[in-house]
């Protein structure tokens, strides 16, 4: 039930009088309700939880923590090991979904 | 940028795992609070990565494995009722009460559906007017504005067939109660990012304050719970404890004001029962009085259903991070995800599953 991952709203439309959206989640696209991010616009991202929008991606941060990251990633790109040294594990991808 | 990958980089993980290493001096306890968390801190074996000094315990932010055996027991007997019915989130359908699961009352007849938001539940009672349609509202801060939002619907437009039974719990209280209790071991808490989203984080300065524990508001991605972790290492390495948010690209300070006006229209703050933890003062929602026609417990006279929890199932301890899923005689043995004997081995959030599901037998 927890695990909202943000999806890009591709459109808005009204439902029985309530503010609904298609969320695609890279490629699979599910509706939500959109009622309690009446700001979003079609284009940006959002976290959706049990049916709703909860929140509109702040992009702005975002990419000021990604830029942080950045940095991270040139310095362990020559790497790749943890810090025990083994392989960093791959990532369950199907348990996200 | 789509918000995942970047969140999810190997490389970036190292670099703050190596960052945590090299400021850690003395051993610190961490709580995750959210069931997502756990989840994502057991699959990528963040909890093994991690300094030896720092011991992750896991909250009981699993809404499936807190909501009362009694609850389930009312939800039971109401989707047992013939003109009944009953919709719920999937993960609900498995979870023990006494003697069946909804799955059992489905089979022997009962009109149990699954749905994926609350507002499917209003669509199925518009679409069936003779019929009596109750939603199982359960969860956090994070469902209740969609609970809110369908009782809200359903009034609007008269829907008098459509009711939800109600079980919700609040996080801030449940820390609270955490830290007063003088069996407690937790010195900081990575917050539920989503309870954050809308609810904000004012409500745990307080709590900071108070018990002198850093708090702070992460996401699920394993970056983001790295970096949760490293802040609140950062900060019980100084002897700082405030509100930090990890979780930018999502929390606001003041969190979510129309998810907010929704829910206080709709329900209103009650003690409530965390199944195997007990009462605890202020830590749920009811739906206030005026709105009393949606309270499913009310509506089929279901309150007086009352239960006692199995002994052998430790899932209270456990919730309360005090011990470890396999410390638990009962798991993988009596107790298997297929066979559950508590909640916390039902849902994929819960402590035991998780540890289940990832082998993870020992600390
Ligand atoms: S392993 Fe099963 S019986 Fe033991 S605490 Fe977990 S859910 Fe309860």
């Amino acid at each position: 039930m927890c695990l909202g991952i943000p999806g890009k709203v591709v459109e808005i439309f009204d439902e029985n009088g309530t503010i609904m959206g298609n969320i695609d989640y890279a490629g699979t696209i599910s509706k939500a309700c959109l009622a309690y991010v009446p700001e979003i616009s079609i284009g940006e991202y959002t976290v959706v939880h049990a049916g709703f929008a909860i929140s509109v991606i702040n992009e702005e941060e975002a990419m000021k923590t990604y830029e942080v990251w950045e940095e991270f990633i040139q310095a362990a790109a020559s790497e790749g090991v943890d810090v025990y040294g083994n392989p960093l594990p791959k990532e369950d991808k199907e348990a996200s979904v | 940028m789509k918000y995942m990958d970047e969140f999810r980089d190997p490389a970036v993980a190292k670099e703050i795992l190596k960052q945590i290493h090299a400021i850690v001096t003395q051993p610190w306890v961490i709580m995750e609070i959210c069931g997502g968390q756990t989840h994502s801190i057991i699959r990528n074996g963040i909890d093994q990565l991690l300094p030896k000094k720092i011991e992750l315990v896991h909250g009981p932010g699993c809404p499936v494995c807190v909501t009362p055996l009694e609850v389930i027991d009312r939800a039971l007997v109401i989707a047992s009722r013939p003109n009944v019915i009953f919709t719920s989130f999937g993960d609900m359908l498995r979870v023990p009460g006494s003697d069946k699961d909804l799955l059992m009352v489905k089979s022997e007849g009962g009109d149990v559906r699954i749905v994926y938001s609350p507002l499917e539940a209003v669509q199925i009672a518009r679409e069936n007017p003779d019929k009596e349609v109750v939603f199982f509202a359960v969860g956090f801060e994070t469902t209740a504005p969609g609970n809110a939002m369908a009782i809200d619907t359903a009034h609007r437009e008269g829907l008098s067939n459509f009711s939800e039974l109600v079980s919700h719990v609040l996080v801030p209280p449940a820390m609270e109660a955490l830290l007063s209790s003088p069996a407690n071991r937790v010195q900081g808490y990575l917050a539920a990012g989503h309870v954050c989203t809308i609810m904000g984080w004012e409500e745990y300065e307080p709590i900071a304050e108070k018990y002198k524990v850093p708090i702070v508001p992460t996401g699920f991605e394993p970056v983001d719970v790295l970096e949760g972790i490293l802040l609140v290492v950062k900060q019980l390495e100084v002897g700082e404890h405030k509100v930090e948010n990890q979780y930018l690209r999502s929390v606001r300070r003041d969190g979510n004001h129309h998810a907010q006006k929704v829910i206080s229209k709709i329900f209103q703050v009650k003690n409530q029962k965390w199944r195997g933890i007990g009462e605890i003062p202020v830590s749920g929602l009811g739906v206030r009085q005026e709105f009393s026609q949606y309270d499913a417990a009310k509506k089929f006279s279901v309150e007086d259903i009352q239960t006692n929890e199995p002994e052998e199932c430790i899932s209270g301890i456990v919730l309360q991070g005090l011990k470890k899923p396999h410390e638990c005689p009962a798991f993988g043995t009596l107790c298997i995800p297929e066979n559950p004997l508590g909640a916390t081995m039902v849902s994929s959030e819960g402590a035991c599953a998780a540890y289940y599901k990832y082998q993870r037998i020992r600390a």
